[in-house]
């Protein structure tokens, strides 16, 4: 029986997905050490009390509610000391991180404020005994690790959509605390976010992905991929770096070796040939879907379903198809 | 400003990959090494910082095998003034171990600025930056994207998802640099000249203990063969039936 540590992002006043998949992690690692308390930590602003409450559902038992005025947004020394404190606390076996944007800074912090390594991006994990053992994707994705991780805490961050959110519901409760350590005495200080549409879906929240390489031939093109998203509801648009090299996209929607690493439950790339830097982004993958004129892109060795043909005729129809399912339910 | 880089030897993996027989490295035979893709922008980056603010000097380390002496040089060919080589014939998967060699070397080196690459491309942990600077206290800004310096105050542009972060912080700070700051420029041959006569030292790595340490390594499952559903707009039917009964995703 052993205790776990999730940390449960949380952006906006609201909890992330990413903050589910921490927790339903530390649950399923908690039950492979024949139970033991799953401690999921929520830092901030005032009002992410109840926000905090729906973890319960995926496993917590105790949620830890930092709330303070300066925690709205991202504030990496407050986060990682206060993190780093409530793991020693709680005596946990392990914890959990999400390889967000947030979460891949955090992460590292926090693992050397307890002196102990990371096991960074992990695909899966394992409780084995005295180890946890995890994989995670080397070498631009040209080979797959397995890392066996010494020592009490082991810290794990969770690439996004790789460990899937399982509900498990649990009598939860809340203990109010401080930040451990005063954020006014941070030495890093954000002083703006810049929303890029808060309505929109981000990739790492984005079960369905549509990337769209040079093969669209404009910026103004991508209005096609906007609509394919907006066909599935619950998709984000993804790109290469042709594309954001050319400024048909802005750079946070790279996918690959030098930008995102996503695990969608779908992706479907759009006039993409397949570059190994962008295959590193993409292809744990569950299901991939290519679309391009040239049957022998590269792409389609990884994609399950492939079209070959005009992508300019394709995803309309496309478009058309998945809007009559979603509508028929 | 006196800035130092880290930087780390990787293999190029758009050449042949191979596993070697202890199944948990890989196989060198014919692999062309390189310097780690950001590392190289964080060098790019120290570069420009020095010929926009004056005078300064802009030092590499890396640690690795004999052969990354040749990077370093790559490094310096750019324009870099000094590198230091800590010597190691393997380096630690865990980027603590590694950290713990780097903030040793650095402690002492009242460097105004740190640098270190995003991630290295062959671990893809990105722990080492943060790391480092937790062992020296100093402030850390991960994956900048955009970075400004004025009296002793950095402010630097982060991308997270879905939104852009304006951080400000104080000198000196350790920073880890995300791609699309600055691509790398190639050496001249006037560079190469120089670097061959550019201060390059050589003592052994401190590195720490492991506590992540790599069991097996091995080649990603082949996706199963996938298949061309069709050509063309007419295959689209044919996409959507498979999507929702085979793939079950739709
Ligand atoms: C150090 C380094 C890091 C990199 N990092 C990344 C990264 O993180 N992410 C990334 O994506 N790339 C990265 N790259 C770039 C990568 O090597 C490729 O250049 C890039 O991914 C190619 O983008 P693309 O597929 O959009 O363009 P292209 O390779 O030009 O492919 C366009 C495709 O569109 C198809 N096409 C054209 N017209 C049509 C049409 N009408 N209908 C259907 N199909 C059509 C073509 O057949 C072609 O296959 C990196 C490169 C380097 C050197
Ligand atoms: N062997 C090394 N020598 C010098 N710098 C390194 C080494 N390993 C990692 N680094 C630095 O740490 C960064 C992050 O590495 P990692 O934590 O392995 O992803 C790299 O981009 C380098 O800047």
């Amino acid at each position: 029986m052993a205790n776990m540590f999730a940390f449960a992002e949380a952006r906006g006043g609201q909890l992330r997905k990413v903050a589910a998949e921490t927790v339903a992690a530390a649950r399923q690692a908690a039950n492979a050490t024949g139970g033991g308390q799953v401690y999921a930590l929520v830092l901030g602003g005032p009002g992410i009390r109840e926000a905090a409450m729906i973890l319960g559902g995926y496993g917590a038992d105790v949620v830890m509610v930092v709330e303070h005025a300066d925690l709205g947004h991202d504030r990496p020394e407050v986060w990682a000391a206060t993190a780093a404190a409530r793991i020693r606390d709680k005596n946990c076996r392990a914890a959990f991180f999400s390889a967000s944007a947030e979460g891949r800074d955090l992460a590292p912090r926090v693992a050397a404020i307890l002196g102990v390594g990371l096991a960074a991006d992990v695909t899966s994990f394992e409780m084995a005994g005295d180890v946890v053992r995890v994989r995670h994707p080397v070498y631009t994705g040209k080979a797959i690790a397995t890392l066996r991780v010494e020592g009490t805490p082991a810290v794990v961050s969770l690439r996004p959509g790789a460990i899937a959110a399982v509900e498990e519901s649990r009598t939860c409760s809340v203990e109010s605390g401080t930040p451990a350590i005063d954020p006014g005495t941070a030495k890093v200080v954000v002083t703006e976010v810049g929303s890029r549409g808060a309505a929109k879906l981000d990739l790492a929240d984005a079960p369905v992905i549509v990337a769209g390489g040079r093969g669209l031939k404009a910026k103004e093109n991508f209005a096609l991929m906007e609509d394919l998203a907006a066909a599935f509801g619950n998709a984000a648009v993804g790109a290469t770096r042709a594309v954001t090299d050319d400024g048909w996209r802005d750079p946070a929607d790279q996918i690959g070796q030098t930008g995102r690493l996503v695990s969608p439950q779908l992706y479907i790339g759009v006039g993409i040939s397949g570059a190994i830097q962008h295959l590193a982004g993409m292809r744990t993958s569950k299901v991939i879907v290519a679309i391009n004129r040239d049957k022998d892109a590269p792409i389609f060795k990884v994609a399950d379903y492939g079209i070959v043909g005009d992508l300019f005729e394709i995803v309309p129809r496309l478009t058309e198809a998945v809007k009559k399912v979603r509508s028929e339910g | 400003m006196k800035i130092a880089v880290c930087l780390k030897r990787v293999p190029d993996t758009e050449m042949r990959f191979a596993i070697a027989p202890d199944g948990k490295s890989v196989d060198p035979t014919g692999l062309k090494f390189e310097i780690s893709t950001f590392d190289e922008y964080a060098v790019e980056v120290a570069l420009r910082l020095n010929e926009a603010h004056g005078p300064g000097e802009t030092t590499v380390i890396g640690i690795g095998p004999d052969a990354l002496a040749e990077l370093l040089r790559k490094a310096l060919s750019m324009g870099v003034d000094r590198a230091v080589h800590l010597t190691a014939a393997e380096v630690p998967y865990d980027s603590l171990a590694v950290a713990q060699a780097l903030a040793a070397e650095l402690k002492d080196g009242g460097y105004d600025l740190v640098l270190f690459g995003r991630n290295a491309t062959d671990t893809g942990s990105g722990a080492a930056g943060a790391m480092t600077a937790h062992l020296l206290g100093l402030p850390c800004v991960t994956a900048v994207a955009q970075l400004e310096l004025a009296g002793g105050t950095g402010t630097a542009k982060r991308e997270l998802e879905g939104a852009t972060e304006t951080v400000s912080f104080p000198l000196p700070a350790v920073l880890t640099i995300d791609e699309g700051i600055a691509r790398p420029r190639i050496p001249s041959l006037k560079g190469i000249m120089a670097a061959k006569k550019k201060p390059l030292d050589v003592r052994p790595a401190q590195l720490g203990n492991a506590g992540v340490v790599v069991e097996k390594l091995e080649l990603p499952a082949e996706r199963q063969a996938g298949r061309i559903v069709g050509e063309g707009a007419d295959a689209v039917p044919e996409l959507i039936r498979v999507l929702r009964e085979e793939a079950k995703v739709l």
